[in-house]
């Protein structure tokens, strides 16, 4: 007769009630877990499967009854005797400001759902007025905490600036960051330990830095790519797809996945392959692998090259990309 | 962790400077001479990086000296603290006043805030761009910024100007004449960046400011000055200042000081709570949580150490109440904190001071120093054999840091972010450890609870608000200071206390509790300044803060700059405060361009109403607090849709920025 052995001590269990309905859950259970397991979908966007919850965007939020501010689903752990609400009225129009904001002010182009999420949440990102010109390479990395030049609010300030191409590997597009502090966690003590970058500034000029704005080859990174693993809006991007979405050469629907292991060393890292016309154009890894959790090193995550040497010219045929 | 540095060195100054906090090198590992020995051990781990939190006293120590951090010098701290150079980096460029480039030793904080720019700041803004070009200047002697509220509202219009050097100094020219303020935009007085010694090691200095100003500047009028009737014999929290040298432990205990510690120490620390607890008192930096429910709540958490952190980093737009308690009666606080540590069970107190107060930094040092010398802290506080000792810790322009838990990432070297609640800061505060957080005001109130006793004290006041309170009066009244009257006095009592308004001026408006608090019209002076009074009218006390707006003040201008200040002073993590207060500041900026307000209205509804409900901390929740009074109550924008604005409005006695967040 087998016994299930216990990884942890058992939880107690409590009741709560979320949307009217009565659910039981282990303590400590989040109310985005609840809410996921009973099929109610949140949005999340700084929500990381293997990252300690931030809580910092806030689309996220319910509405806990009794309390005087919504709270963040990906954190707030449910009690006994809570009572949460997901769809409320405050909850659906603090979720539409939030992306109304985040729209009106980042471009949120490659940000899987959101289009149907404004939808759901009747966003208007554009009723802030028009978007102010993108600010050149430097300006927002030279701006002083506590100041700025007030304008006539005739534009909507944005975060938008050219991308910072300063390697082989990949691409940072900071237009594109919504300051989810992801890509820092996972390059700093949650994940990698190599804290490369981090949040520099303040308020809205806060953005995602290496010391001094050097450029990535002068700073600590190792290229392990689990920073573009974990950013939710594509700001981070393979050099490969990056390429291929600026020539409109990126389709997602011709692309196969294949998950296979790593070839490099004896850890067995597992890789998925994103592959287009034959062409390895990504790397991933599984989240839910219980080694490596979504984690690579430059060899897994960039170093796909020689697969795909056909012979002949003695050259590889990548489209792009790097390695050696 | 494997750190990456740069290959440069730093200055002997910028090495001094370093020095003089963290103490010399042990070795090639944590920055020193490399030695044969270092080859052949390594040096990491825990011991390596427990000293994070002396990050922000390193970052000082460059920038008081030099007036700048260079990315050498930032190197080397990172090097000394085992501190990743990107994670130092986005430490450093969090603060307002410090420098990631080269810039002038003499810097000038022109106030713009409300009180300073309702005096006429907006003449010396011109006439410093004329002198010294436009803000921010690298070059040069001097540079000048527009800076948020430097807490000398009571003279207004206020600048600051800070000095690199060894010793850095200050001067203050308040009320700022045009003269003044040339004498603060004059070039630098040389040579003083030299190392001290030849050897590179000076001794420490006990005192981070030097005590004479910088030449040519006036020197600054006695703390007592902010007091209009200072000596009065109804002062309970301020009967010291102005009547005894605050340099002087000697002057401090001839005038009654160090007795509430005695009479603590007697009633033991259960007693303490107790007496507090019947005391009433609440928190006066704004959130108004009972006292005594949190020192109970510290005292009682099974996990340690346990810490007390005095919030001092006053920042809230209209308050200078901690300003002038700290500067006119240091031992005080000093004495109050060593009451409250003991009372929560801590060995440690940490004073967070803003960095815009060197005198009062000045003050509390020496205060800190005599109190060490005389047994007072220590490890056998007046023989009682109880242990505690105070550090005090420095902010450099960040108002969040305020913000009862930024102030805990700020103390441990991390950027001042709020975190999320809970767990609550009795539980998990500064390291993670049980912590109490009290603002200087409450923590002073303690001194005249243990003397009188918690029943005696709360018999002064009315039922809901309990004890003396300090109120900043500024703006249009004749004797703008700080005020202290028992609770219950209206409004209009206390500004016929500061002598009514001047002859053919009338009240426009009054802010009540500062940028996160709101307006009340000049026809609703009957309001009590109580908690539970002004919870009835629908407003706030705050902090304290009564800022008067005459006749001719320009609201929307007024509107305008309480947008900036929550635009410039978000920490940036959440999205409704980062964008939400951009958003909010150009709405209002179309509305003072010409646009149509009733359009702009709604839009500045939706955007206060998610920041009020979905941000992390009171500062977002609160920013748009004076802009929808405003609307409301002053009616400012003709009030189109006031229908609408019924079932939205749930409530607008917010008003708590260091919001404890307990009652939630």
């Amino acid at each position: 007769m087998t016994v299930p052995v216990l990884l942890a001590p058992p939880r107690r269990l409590i009741d709560a009630t979320i949307d009217g309905e009565q659910v039981r859950v282990p303590e400590g259970t989040t109310v985005l877990e609840a809410c996921a397991e009973r099929g109610t979908e949140i949005p999340t966007l700084c929500h990381g499967d293997t990252l300690t919850p931030r809580n910092a965007c806030r689309v996220c939020v319910v509405e806990v009854e009794g309390a005087r501010t919504l709270a963040p689903a990906c954190s707030r752990k449910l009690e006994p005797g809570m009572s949460v609400a997901t769809d409320s009225e405050r909850v659906r129009h603090s979720r539409k400001l939030v992306l109304e904001l985040l729209g009106s002010s980042v471009d949120l182009s490659t940000t899987p759902k959101v289009a149907e999420w404004m939808e759901r949440y009747e966003a208007e990102p554009d009723r802030f007025g028009p978007r102010a010109e993108a600010a050149a390479l430097g300006v927002r990395d030279a701006r002083r905490s506590g100041e700025h030049e007030p304008g006539d609010g005739s534009v909507a300030a944005t975060v938008e600036q050219p991308a910072k191409i300063d390697n082989d590997l990949y691409v940072r597009d900071y237009s594109k960051c919504i300051m989810c502090y992801k890509c820092v966690d996972a390059c700093g003590d949650q994940w990698q330990n190599t804290f490369a970058i981090g949040v520099a500034g303040r308020g809205f000029d806060a953005r995602i830095s290496t010391e001094h704005d050097v450029t990535l080859p002068d700073s600590a990174c190792v290229y392990c790519g689990n920073c573009i693993e974990v950013c939710p809006t594509g700001a981070l991007s393979f050099g490969t797809e990056f390429d291929m979405r600026q020539a409109g050469t990126w389709d997602e629907d011709k692309q196969t996945e294949t998950t296979t292991i790593c070839t490099y060393c004896g850890v067995g890292c597992n890789v998925t392959l994103h592959v287009q016309d034959n062409e390895i154009v990504k790397v991933t890894s599984p989240h839910d692998n219980p080694v490596t959790h979504g984690n690579l090193c430059i060899k897994g995550r960039f170093g796909f090259q020689h697969v795909q040497r056909r012979g002949g010219d003695g050259k590889g045929s990548g489209a792009g990309g790097g390695g050696s | 962790m494997d750190l990456r540095f740069l290959d440069e060195a730093p200055t002997a100054v910028e090495r001094e400077a370093v020095d003089s906090v963290l103490g010399p090198p042990e070795s090639g590992w944590d920055g020193g001479a490399r030695q044969d020995v270092d080859l052949r051990y390594a040096r990491g781990g825990h011991t390596a990086r427990d000293r994070r939190d002396l990050l922000m006293p390193a970052l000082h120590a460059v920038n008081d000296r030099v007036g700048w951090i260079s990315r050498p010098a930032l190197d080397h701290i990172c090097r000394r603290l085992t501190v990743p150079p990107a994670e130092a980096y986005a430490v450093a460029s969090f603060y307002a006043m410090f420098s990631l480039r080269k810039r002038p030793r003499r810097v000038v904080h022109l106030c713009t805030d409300i009180a300073c720019a309702a005096a006429g700041s907006s003449g010396l803004r011109d006439r410093l761009a004329e002198r010294l070009g436009p803000p921010g200047g690298h070059d040069g002697d001097t540079t000048w910024h527009e800076s948020p509220c430097l807490g000398m509202c009571e003279r207004a219009p206020a600048a600051l100007a800070l000095e690199a050097g060894a010793p850095a100094r200050y001067a203050v020219a308040a009320p700022a004449a045009p003269g003044d303020l040339d004498a603060l935009a004059g070039d630098a007085s040389p040579g003083s960046a030299a190392p001290v010694s030849a050897n590179g090691h000076g001794a420490p200095s006990p005192t981070t400011f030097g005590a004479d100003p910088l030449p040519g500047a006036a020197p600054e009028p006695a703390p007592s000055a902010a007091v209009p009737d200072a000596g009065s014999p109804g002062h309970v929290l301020l009967r010291r200042v102005g009547t005894v040298d605050p340099l002087s432990l000697d002057d401090y205990r001839a005038a009654g000081g160090y007795a509430a510690l005695r009479r603590a120490l007697r009633l033991g620390p259960a007693g303490v709570i107790r007496e507090v607890s019947d005391s009433g008192l609440v928190g006066r930096g704004g959130a108004a949580f009972p006292t005594g429910r949190k020192w109970q709540a510290t005292a009682q958490q099974p996990d340690g150490p346990h810490y007390l952190v005095c919030n001092a980093d006053e920042s809230e737009p209209g308050t200078f109440k901690d300003r002038v308690l700290m500067e006119g009666d240091p031992f005080s606080v000093i004495e109050a904190m060593t009451i409250a540590g003991y009372a929560v069970g801590a060995r440690l107190g940490f004073l967070y001071i803003r960095g815009e107060y060197p005198r009062a930094l000045r003050h509390l040092e020496n205060a800190v120093a005599l109190a060490r010398e005389r047994g007072l802290l220590g490890p056998d506080v007046l023989g009682s054999g109880f242990a505690f000792d105070i550090e005090i810790r420095r902010g450099a322009g960040a108002y969040i840091c305020g913000e009862e838990t930024a102030i805990f990432g700020s103390i441990e070297g991390y950027r001042g972010e709020p975190r999320t609640k809970p767990p609550f800061p009795v539980e998990k505060g500064l390291f993670g450890k049980p912590t109490a957080v009290n603002n200087v005001e409450t923590l002073v109130n303690v001194l005249p609870i243990m003397l009188m006793g918690g029943p005696a004290y709360a018999a002064v006041g009315t039922g809901g608000s309990t004890g003396p309170k300090l109120f900043c009066l500024s703006g249009g009244v004749r004797r703008p200071g700080l005020y202290e009257l028992p609770f219950g006095a209206t409004l209009r009592d206390l500004i016929e206390a500061a002598g009514g308004m001047p002859e053919g001026r009338t009240v426009q408006a009054v802010l009540l509790g500062g940028a996160a608090g709101a307006f009340v019209r000049g026809d609703e002076l009957d309001i009590p300044l109580t908690f539970e009074g002004a919870r009835a009218a629908g407003t706030t006390l705050g902090s304290g803060v009564v800022l008067v707006l005459d006749d001719t003040a320009d609201l929307v201008a007024t509107l305008v700059r309480v947008a900036a200040f929550f635009r410039d002073e978000s920490c940036g993590q959440c999205v409704p405060c980062r964008v939400g207060t951009v958003r909010q500041e150009e709405s209002l900026l179309r509305i003072s361009a010409g646009a149509d307000a009733a359009a702009e209205v709604p839009l500045l509804r939706e955007v206060g109403r998610a920041m009020k409900d979905a941000s992390i901390c009171g500062l977002g929740q609160t920013a748009w607090n004076a802009v929808e009074s405003a609307i409301d109550r002053l009616d400012l924008f003709g009030g189109p849709d006031r229908a609408a604005s019924d079932d939205i409005q749930q409530s607008t006695a917010a008003g708590d920025r260091a919001a404890t967040e307990e009652a939630r």
